[in-house]
């Protein structure tokens, strides 16, 4: 067991945990903040990326310990004051999601896709999702979406 | 009021999805709550001589562990068949006992032995490895077509074989064939895919010892489906004593139409240890043992006259069911897949003959498409190899054959009600440029690589109906849909639906469908479905169904309260009822401005009387409220139809295929709603396309899935694609008042024969799918040998 202190969400919590507790599970099964999701168990499909110190990383394969002393944002995370983030009512306005499950994981990678590249191509947009899966969207929409926040943020 | 209907509504679902307050069900923790992992079996196929659970049930935080002889004690029952085929011989198929927990015998890797259920899922999965299983290993059967060669899996099932399925006129058909100037044959193997939903499957069952109720939460695309199953055929509990709740469902493409054996154990262990159970599938267990789809090995051949005129079609298929015959499996490769087989032609002769059977694999059920797919794959590589054959334009060659009026009895058994296939394929032409198509090949081979173009031109059938008709093919299902319109008494509405939306946008299509019949606002209409205990008993969503027989159901039960609504506002207005219009959620009286709004009406019914200023009389004997019901049975099914045209790229040195242009134009009937129903082809569009290059599913000769992770299996990724151009023709359905068809599957069904027929138009050889680099690259060097030789 280890006892970890992290920000998450702008919130500090401090909790014992087993050593080999993942962020993803220290997430959704300490903190019950279940809008990351876990859709592999091999880092591929990036249902899971949330923010960790401002980059996304794949929570599922981030031991939690490791990140002892981080500031993490989930998706929940990024309604300030009631109001979307661009990039999730960006999603919205182009339907960049269907089911939904991919959509925390995928909003949360894109954001950091325009921290790196303000106005990215679609190819860029493409390439920089290439490790978040989504099986419904055909990722189209997505694309647009990203560019439509990258327009406005 | 302008109309909702055709406008591109933003979703009213999205916010809660996108700001991860959406609820799915492994979001779902009960106090008490305690986890399963289930011991599945390593072995293809093996007898189970002893299971050993003294040490499991011994081990930290363990609460049971249940085996198949629990499950064969409390007399629970098989999982189910759900379409019964006749062989062409008159005989039943036939098929093997299903446990939800195996005592005797396992049938695939991932078959469920046992369950451990503890107080943490670290403590279950430890303790799973503790359950010592004696098994004696068999001689696994795994391909496709040599099961009807190999050992019988079941001691009463010779030569593997579930049925041997005939739709068509063999002896018509030879006389077509004799008649013929050329016969074009072809052989295909239509690929074993995974769905991958990217949800994995879950289950958490509650049972309240008080009540007796068992509240099951699952990942299901038709929870009052599971309630029956669980309920009537494994007998966990009466229906009145179980509630399925199917809350937000990330996606599922035919994988969560029926209940899985872990629903079943999770529902009857919480009763056994009064305790909720919960279990979550991970990517492998997904792999492992959701039902796969497709797995077709087929040889078709179409007979032609010189001039490209189709004379007559047959089609041998053996298709593989897996281990076991699950819900929709015996019909995807039959009434779902022979008659689409024949296309969009005219076809004076066919037939469909499919044998199918079991194989020591995952159960093999309807994916994406459901034998649409399949049936399209087929017909429409044949056709462009007679195009080749004949040296015809593949445009001209379909067009020859287009059906021009409607309705058009197709050969086996459709009588398509309407459609403009050519209108669809000029305008498809016309958006993909083809005429500039020479010119782009050209660049490319400066630029060294091969470019090749393909057509494909689909019907299909969805929204499969009418219930009676399918029952005598031998569902076992009705194929209607329910709703309930309750208008609340200030005013505003919730309509229930028995369909079920994972993905769709119901909550906004149908709302849009209910708001332009009441009159009422858009953010005033609440759409509610996925919990038996809420709406009306319905059938749950797939097959492209959920608009055409739900959607109309909705309009059905508006049209009810309407007709209720004119009587009250006749009343109130002390006018004859036919004096009183409709529109616009007015109730209006013709000729002078006296009316009633539908939220007035709403208010009387739920109020009826003479309160101070409040006066609203019921008519004599009408009864107080405002809610109707409908459960609509449509008379045909419907069918989308649409013409794609795909333009790939090889780069000869590496092998690889880049799609380099794609174009869709689509007939959908009306469309409700534009922005999701493009999102509906897209992401069609992109299964399609990955089964054609990029997915497979792998077993070995011993029945070791290969494939069983994201390292391994193939996804299609966002740089995988260029951007689609999408486009729509209209011909409005005749069989459901909103003139729609389907549009879930379309995608999936045009976009496999479109890509590889552009990858066999450049390589000038047949390539089966999925088109690897690997196969194109060695397609490549054979190409360049023989170019070498020849010059």
């Amino acid at each position: 067991m280890k006892k970890i202190t992290l920000e998450v969400n702008g919130k500090k919590v401090t909790k014992e945990v087993p050593d080999h507790t993942v962020l993803s599970v220290f997430i959704r099964e300490v903190l019950n903040l279940t809008g990351t999701h876990v859709g592999c168990d091999t880092s591929q499909c990036g249902a899971c990326v949330v923010h960790a110190d401002g980059k996304s990383i794949k929570s599922c394969t981030a031991l939690a310990a490791d990140l002892d002393g981080s500031k993490v944002t989930t998706i929940e995370g990024l309604v300030s004051n009631g109001k979307m983030h661009p990039m999730q009512e960006a999603f919205k306005k182009l339907h960049g999601l269907q089911c939904g499950f991919c959509t925390p994981g995928m909003v949360m990678s894109a954001i950091d896709l325009l921290k790196h590249k303000k106005n990215p191509s679609d190819k860029e947009i493409r390439d920089w999702l290439e490790g978040n899966i989504c099986r419904c969207t055909g990722y189209q929409n997505i694309v647009a979406a990203v560019k439509e926040a990258a327009s406005k943020m | 009021m302008a109309s909702l209907v055709g406008s591109r509504v933003e979703r009213k679902e999205d916010k809660k999805l996108l700001t991860g307050r959406g609820k799915y069900t492994a979001d779902v923790t009960f106090a008490h709550q305690t986890y399963a992992y289930f011991v599945r079996s390593p072995h293809a196929r093996a007898q189970i001589k002893n299971v050993d659970i003294s040490k499991a049930a011994k081990a930290s935080g363990v609460v049971a562990v249940l085996t198949g002889k629990d499950i064969v004690n409390d007399k629970i029952g098989g999982l189910i068949a759900g379409w019964r085929i006749k062989s062409e011989d008159g005989s039943d198929m036939k098929v093997p006992a299903h446990p939800p927990l195996a005592s005797e015998s396992v049938n695939y890797v991932g078959d469920h032995v046992a369950v451990v259920i503890a107080e943490s899922l670290d403590e279950a999965r430890n303790a799973a490895e503790l359950v010592k299983v004696d098994y004696k290993v068999l001689k696994a059967v795994v391909k496709t077509d040599e099961a009807m060669k190999s050992d019988s899996i079941y001691k009463d099932i010779p030569k593997n074989l579930c049925f041997d399925w005939l739709l068509g006129d063999r002896a018509k058909v030879k006389e077509a064939f004799d008649g013929a100037d050329k016969i074009i044959k072809v052989d295909l193997i239509n690929n074993r895919l995974v769905p991958n939903a990217m949800e994995p499957r879950a289950a958490n069952a509650d049972y309240n010892p008080s009540t007796e109720e068992i509240t099951l939460y699952t990942t299901s695309q038709n929870p009052h489906l599971a309630r029956i199953i669980i309920s009537a055929f494994n007998g966990v509990a009466p229906e009145n004593k179980l509630r399925v709740i199917a809350p937000d469902v990330g996606g599922g493409f035919g994988s969560k139409i029926y209940p899985y054996a872990e629903e079943v154990v999770c529902s009857w262990a919480s009763k056994k240890i009064e305790r909720p159970v919960k279990w979550v599938g991970d990517r492998t267990e997904s792999f492992l043992s959701d039902c796969h789809g497709r797995d077709h090995v087929t040889h078709a051949e179409l007979a032609v006259k010189n001039d490209g005129t189709f004379l007559g079609f047959k089609n041998e298929t053996i298709a593989n069911l897996g281990a076991y015959a699950s819900v929709f499996g015996t019909v995807t490769p039959t009434y779902l897949f022979g008659p689409c087989a024949t296309g969009v032609y005219k076809m004076p002769a066919a037939y469909s003959n499919v044998k199918a059977v079991f194989t020591n694999t995952a159960p093999v059920d309807a994916y994406r498409g459901a034998g649409r797919p399949e049936a399209t794959y087929t017909i429409e590589v044949l056709v462009e190899k007679a195009a080749r054959e004949l040296g015809m334009d593949p445009a001209e060659i379909r067009m020859k054959n287009f059906p021009t009026e409607f309705p058009f009895q197709q050969t086996l058994v459709h009588s398509v009600d309407s459609g403009d296939y050519n209108a669809g394929l000029k305008k498809a032409m016309e958006v993909a440029d083809y005429k500039g198509y020479e010119k782009r090949r050209k660049d490319s081979e400066v630029n060294g690589k091969i470019r090749g173009i393909g057509f494909c031109t689909y019907f299909e059938a969805c929204g499969i109906a009418p219930s009676a008709v399918v029952m005598s093919l031998g569902c076992g299902i009705g194929l209607w849909e329910s709703a309930e319109v309750r208008f609340n008494p200030t005013g505003n509405v919730t309509v229930f639906t028995g369909s079920h939306s994972h993905g769709q946008g119901h909550d906004t299509t149908f709302a849009q469908i209910a708001a332009d019949q009441l009159g009422v606002p858009l953010e005033n209409i609440e759409i509610s479905h996925g919990d038996t205990d809420k709406g009306p008993f319905g059938y749950g969503t797939y097959g492209s169904r959920s608009l055409t027989v739900g959607g109309t159901a909705i309009v059905k039960a508006c049209d009810k309260i309407i007709a209720k609504g004119k009587k009250v506002a006749a009343k109130m207005l002390e006018v004859n009822e036919s004096d009183v219009e409709f529109k616009d959620g007015e109730f209006i009286v013709a000729k002078s401005n006296q009316k009633k709004t539908i939220g007035e009406v709403a208010f009387a019914c739920y109020l009826p009387g003479t309160y101070g200023e409040v006066k609203s009389p019921l008519p004599e004997g009408e009864e107080p409220g405002l809610k109707e019901s409908s459960f609509f049975d449509p008379a045909n099914f419907s069918f989308p139809a649409g013409s794609h045209i795909c333009e790939v790229e090889i780069d000869p040195d590496t092998g690889t295929t880049e799609v380099a242009k794609y174009t869709a134009i689509d007939d959908f009937g009306t469309i409700i709603n534009p922005l999701i129903v493009e999102g509906q082809v897209h992401g069609g569009l992109v299964q399609g396309i990955g089964q054609a290059l990029y997915e497979n599913c792998h077993y070995d000769d011993s029945g070791q899935l290969i494939t069983a992770s994201y390292m391994d299996y193939t996804m299609p990724r966002a740089d995988n694609f260029p951007e689609f151009k999408l486009g729509f023709t209209c011909t409005p359905a005749t069989s459901n008042p909103l003139g729609t068809k389907g549009c879930g599957e379309a995608g999936a069904i045009a976009s496999p024969p479109a890509v590889m027929n552009a990858v066999m138009n450049a390589l000038g050889t047949d390539i089966s799918m999925p088109a690897t680099a690997e196969k194109v690259w060695n397609a490549c060097q054979k190409m360049k040998k023989s170019n070498s030789e020849a010059a």
